[in-house]
């Protein structure tokens, strides 16, 4: 169960651009077969069997779902760990955009600004979105591993900041 | 598993009978009992005709417990005997409650919240109890035959706590849960399969005494969760509340007794009914002190008076949005579920909000266990809505203490369920053979803003320098919402073993002595009925891994094919014998040794399946 190949088990080619719709559609046909609720009268080792793919399927989805996740799950396969502590090497001029974004958003949350939260929001969503771009062209074109890693890192940490954002405008909505 | 449930052995198995299940909505103010019959969901009712049971309990002076109109009714009279709303109390300790303007005797406990009643403390599970054995009694009368198993629906808000209180209640009723169910995704059930609705939906769910919205996509018999919040402890009944402050405000009496503290509740809640088809309430009624009371309480008031309560389910509709990603354009539809949601003044604030009149075609108080019932017909294996899926979420993220009594996040919000997420930790000291672990439920960054669901205690660690263990804790959440742990050492590969003390539930022993006080059965009897329970179980598993084997024996090698045979044979000889225990224990091994094979089966079918799936696309 441990070595499942998540592209294999969604019947999906293993590159970075993929079929979402394809991707929900055998998610939905394996949950059909697999999920709990379709093995509630029967022998408890079916019970388990079940209870481990429907559990994988989430897993799987959830991974393959996720841009940041998907390419940090292909670099896995290459044996690149991008969440690692020790892998910090990045770009002189992406960590002086860090800065400013968690400046910037350490300034809305402290006087309370809605608006300039939501506008940051945005501006990371398209940061978010060229990077995409980028990473399907380092990944299912050029094969170029390092590009890829750095991308995929800064993809993982706008989605922790885009995160936060989330919480700060939820924390000052309620 | 079902420990009370007696049934000659083979009964429970005979191909293509119809298995009686039924959905059952346990709810605060009130509850009912559904089933599907001839393809149709029906609420099942009373003697009398009555649909809905009064989540009221009454210990009688004579021993004797009664339940429903009857103890609703002598609720004012027998204040602090007659319990009312119990599902409040569910997984709850006395300082998680506000317990003020209650006619209780609340007792004090560390764990779960009892009162004192004139049959001794009684506990929610304990009251809950009595209103599904009311409703079992109920089923089984109008279906004649015994039930096979119950989905109980619970708010989606409900944490671990809560829901596994309420598996409790009915364990004690001597019911088989096949499924805790979230209220608004039964309702969505039966909503979306009566309307043939296909979209992304919301279910506003404002009970009793517990508020849920949930977000689900509809497409083709799958409903998929996509958000879920909401206040387990909002409802109806503060609305009440409201209007019992404003009545004690505006009547300037004395302080109240127990009883006319139920008496100005009741006239509260009949006042608040009143309100939803009328412009003025008029509340007249006489305290036993003598003192009347005389006030007309008009819509504009009850708005004003409620206004932030209203105001209050807005902010888990935004949190659920904003979860999904979703913006209210995206919203096809919005159904109201619950007694609570026929006050104009919800209805207009959600029409408001969501820009389209909410959808009220349904019966809010019947809606859920409809859809209980529906889901119900499908687990037991009956054959009607085979292409019905539920694939629900996790309210609460599940997290553990780290150091300075911060929480860490290991199972996020909103995860569709099943899920599991594995921890490692390691020893701080030399030689360190246990260490204990604490897990909480909530949002919040402190331990002590959220909920300690349990604190694990796991022994049995090998010796080793400090650092070098690499214990790994798995947390599993099941399609239930319930969640267990498990812990292994990496390197040597030992498991440990994990004592479990919940935080405000019951333990295991509390539940044996309830259970033993509520039958109190010779030994005899009860040998008879475990022997009797493991031939059933026994016999269900023969004809399952026959059936299996008749379909799939094909997956296994010659070796693997002859072992299970083997020890099939073995097994039907055990049966014959009158050895509960050694039945049970059979019965575990041959279920063990099916795993890998129930495992290929499972490979094959989810090869089938996604077969099937690019079949289908290759014809479009």
């Amino acid at each position: 169960m441990q070595s499942v190949n998540y592209f294999a088990f969604f019947k999906l080619p293993m590159q970075f651009s993929i079929d979402l719709n394809r991707l929900e559609t055998s998610f939905r046909a394996i949950q059909s077969a697999s999920h709990p609720d379709r093995f509630v009268t029967c022998t408890s080792a079916e019970k388990l069997a079940s209870l481990q793919t429907a559990t994988l399927a989430n897993e799987a989805y959830l991974t393959l779902k996720s841009p940041a996740l998907r390419a940090a799950y292909l670099l896995a396969m290459h044996n690149i760990d991008a969440t690692a502590e020790t892998n910090t090497k990045m770009p002189v001029a992406f960590l002086m955009q860090q800065m400013e974004w968690r400046e910037a958003l350490d300034d809305a949350k402290r006087t309370k600004d809605l608006q300039s939260l939501e506008n940051l929001l945005a501006d990371m969503q398209l940061d978010a979105k060229e990077l995409r771009a980028n990473l399907g062209e380092n990944f299912d074109e050029k094969n170029d591993l390092p590009a890829a890693t750095d991308n995929t890192r800064k993809l993982i940490f706008i989605d922790k900041v885009m995160a936060d954002i989330h919480n700060a405008i939820e924390h000052l909505e309620t | 598993m079902a420990l009370l449930q007696i049934s000659e052995p083979g009964q429970s198995t005979a191909p293509h009978q119809h298995k009686l299940a039924v959905g059952i909505d346990l709810g605060t103010t009130n509850s009912l009992v559904a089933t599907v019959l001839s393809g149709q969901a029906t609420v099942l009712v009373d003697d009398d005709g009555h649909a809905l049971l009064p989540s009221v309990v009454r210990y009688m002076a004579d021993g004797s417990i009664d339940v429903g109109y009857g103890a609703q009714a002598a609720q004012s009279l027998d204040p602090q005997n007659t319990i009312v709303s119990a599902k409040r109390l569910m997984g709850r300790s006395l300082k998680d409650i506000d317990i003020s303007n209650q006619p209780y005797k609340y007792v004090e406990t560390d764990s779960m919240v009892h009162i004192q009643t004139r049959a001794g403390a009684r506990n929610a599970v304990e009251v809950s109890a009595e209103i599904l054995k009311s409703l079992k009694k109920r089923a089984e009368k109008s279906l004649s035959g015994e039930l096979v198993g119950v989905v109980i629906t619970v708010p989606a808000y409900f944490d671990d706590a809560q829901r596994q209180a309420t598996k409790d209640a009915a364990r004690l009723a001597g019911l088989n849960v096949l499924r805790l169910l979230n209220e608004p995704t039964a309702a969505a059930v039966a909503y979306g399969l009566d309307n043939g609705a296909e979209g992304t939906y919301v279910i506003y769910d404002l009970g009793g005494g517990t508020f849920d919205v949930s977000i689900l996509h509809l497409t083709k018999g799958v409903f998929e969760v996509l958000s879920t919040n909401g206040d387990s402890a909002l409802g109806g009944d503060d609305f009440d509340r409201r209007i019992f402050c404003w009545l004690l405000e505006n009547a300037q009496c004395a302080p109240l007794n127990a009883s006319d503290t139920r008496l100005l509740l009741t006239k509260s809640r009949e006042a608040k009914e009143w309100l939803t088809d009328h412009a003025n309430a008029q509340i007249t009624f006489q305290l036993s002190t003598g003192d009347l009371i005389d006030l007309t309480l008009n819509t504009k008031q009850f708005n004003a008076l409620t206004q932030t309560l209203v105001q209050k389910t807005l902010t888990p509709i935004k949190k659920a949005l904003r979860d999904a990603s979703l913006n209210i354009e995206d919203i096809k539809g919005v159904v109201m579920v619950g007694g609570a949601t026929r006050m104009p003044q919800i209805r207009l604030a959600v029409a408001d909000f969501f820009k389209q009149i909410p959808l009220t075609n349904l019966d809010p108080d019947k809606v859920v266990a409809l859809g209980a019932a529906i889901q119900a017909n499908t687990l037991a294996g009956n054959l009607s809505n085979q292409d019905l899926l539920l694939l629900d979420v996790i309210p609460l993220s599940l997290g553990l203490e780290t150091m300075g009594g911060l929480v860490e996040k290991v199972i996020p919000r909103n995860s569709t369920l099943p899920i599991a997420r594995a921890q490692e930790f390691t020893t701080f000291k030399d030689g360190q053979t246990a260490m204990s672990i604490h897990v909480l439920q909530g949002e919040r960054e402190l331990v002590t803003d959220c909920r300690s669901l349990a604190k694990f205690e796991l022994r049995g660690i090998p010796p080793m320098v400090a650092g070098a263990a690499r214990i790994r804790v798995t947390f599993t959440v099941d399609a239930d919402g319930l969640l267990s742990v498990s812990a292994r050492e990496a390197s040597t590969n030992i498991e440990a073993n994990i004592i479990v003390k919940p935080s405000y539930g019951l333990t295991e022993e509390q539940m044996l002595a309830m259970l033993k006080a509520g039958f109190g059965a010779a030994e005899s009897d009860k040998q008879v009925r475990l022997l009797n329970e493991a031939k059933v179980d026994a016999l269900s598993l023969t004809l399952a891994v026959k059936a299996a084997l008749q379909q799939d024996a094909h997956l296994l090698n010659v070796a693997e094919l002859q072992a299970i045979q083997m020890q099939l044979t073995a097994f039907e000889q055990l049966t014959l014998g009158d050895d509960a225990h050694a039945i049970h224990q059979a019965t575990e091994a041959l279920n063990a040794a099916t795993e890998d094979f129930a495992a290929k089966r499972m490979d094959a079918s989810v090869s089938r399946a996604l077969a099937g799936k690019n079949l289908e696309n290759l014809s479009l």
